[in-house]
């Protein structure tokens, strides 16, 4: 059954206070998710009141400030800081976004609130457990698929055919789309969301590959595709701009023309 | 009990079922269709909302549209329960209980059709009168 409310153990409460430290300028206040799998107590929301003229304009930049000066226990994933990496996923003011691309100054209001991704199991903090997205992304077999014996050279695409993956390939598997959609917290376990989806139709588009008639075999279930009604969410939160929900459209176009 | 199976084999699961394409187009199909016979069917409220009980029966009686009535509640008891059905999916998770409704969906929209068919057959044959 759909989840209306959180599990009894997943219920956020009120966390621990951090003021602002003796001489701070201009302050703003982060209210961010904490939880500890090796405590016993619930998830919490601690407040931090960060002085944000002494750190970077963006939402990581803060993290990393909490971290180094107010407390050092707060745990987050990161590594290029420029939106090429997606490590620092996470939601942001309601938002799924890169904490690294997005600014504070950004989130409407006084308080800005930072959670992991949604409907995700948490290892830490501000840490989703991806296995199970990553596994997704596996299964449909992301790499080129060729009967045909390979050419000395390189496989010829013409530029025409190349501009076609324009708009797939950027993505970089950050998550921020599948963990945004409703259709993936309900039936996440079979349906493959946005951001498995917009691979699989990189590969489908793709005119070097010549398996796509097992790909969309692979994808013709009423789950792993079909459970995509167009919400749109994946889209809306992309932090590359890339629109997976076309791409899901263009897969279900493929199917259908198939059949006619 | 911890689950040893690897995160591929859970996230392959049972391999794709092969079908929903099909449904998918049959639904656009359906809303395409059901376009057109809303409006006429509009339009025919209007008209027997204008006559008494006698001008009633003799609209629903001639032959066109006895069949564009019938076409009407066909083709929405099947878009209704191809939409009920996509609820059921998305928000059941239970296998008995998903099961369950949908077998009673099936159930309810076709008798709601075979009802509403039936009636307009009997007005159509003479039987209103």
């Amino acid at each position: 059954m759909v989840e209306l409310a959180l599990p009894k153990n997943s219920r956020v409460q009120k966390g621990r206070h951090h003021p602002a430290p003796a001489g701070a300028t201009k302050v703003k206040t982060f209210r961010i998710y904490r939880y500890d799998p090796e405590g016993t107590g619930n998830p919490r929301w601690d407040t931090y009141e960060v002085d944000v003229a002494a750190c970077g304009p963006m939402v990581l930049d803060v993290l990393i400030h909490i971290k180094n000066t107010l407390d050092p226990t707060l745990t987050f994933r990161r590594s290029c800081r420029e939106g090429v990496c997606g490590s620092c996923a996470m939601n942001v003011g309601g938002r799924n976004t890169l904490a690294c691309t997005h600014g504070h100054e950004e989130v409407p209001g006084s308080t800005c609130q930072v959670s992991p991704l949604p409907h995700m199991p948490v290892v830490k903090d501000l840490v989703p457990d991806l296995t199970h997205f990553y596994a997704q992304y596996a299964s449909i077999e992301p790499w080129l698929h060729t009967t045909t014996p390979e050419p000395q050279t390189e496989w010829v695409q013409s530029p025409q055919d190349r501009e076609k993956l324009d708009g797939l390939y950027e993505c970089i598997l950050c998550a921020c789309c599948s963990t945004s959609c409703p259709s993936y917290w309900w039936n996440g376990d079979r349906y493959l969301g946005p951001a498995t989806l917009l691979h699989a139709y990189r590969w489908l588009a793709d005119s070097r590959d010549e398996a796509t008639g097992e790909r969309l075999d692979a994808l013709e279930d009423p789950f792993k595709l079909y459970r995509c009604h167009t919400i749109m969410n994946c889209a809306q939160v992309c932090p590359k701009g890339l629109n997976p929900a076309k791409a899901v459209a263009e897969v279900k176009k493929m199917m259908a023309e198939r059949l006619v | 009990m911890t689950d040893f199976r690897t995160p591929l084999s859970r996230a392959r699961g049972s391999g794709a079922a092969g079908h929903g394409a099909a449904h998918w187009v049959a639904e656009r199909v359906s809303s395409i269709a059901l376009i057109p016979l809303t409006l006429w069917m509009v339009y025919a409220a209007l008209v027997i909302a204008g006559t008494g009980y006698e001008g009633a029966v003799a609209f629903v009686a001639h032959p066109v549209n006895a069949v564009m009535i019938v076409l009407v509640l066909a083709v929405s008891g099947w878009h209704m329960h191809a939409g009920a059905r996509v609820i059921i999916e998305d928000y059941m998770h239970r296998m008995l209980g998903r099961s369950a409704l949908l077998i009673l969906n099936l159930f309810v929209a076709v008798l709601l059709t075979a009802l509403a068919v039936f009636s307009v057959l009997k007005v159509a044959l003479g039987g209103a009168l």
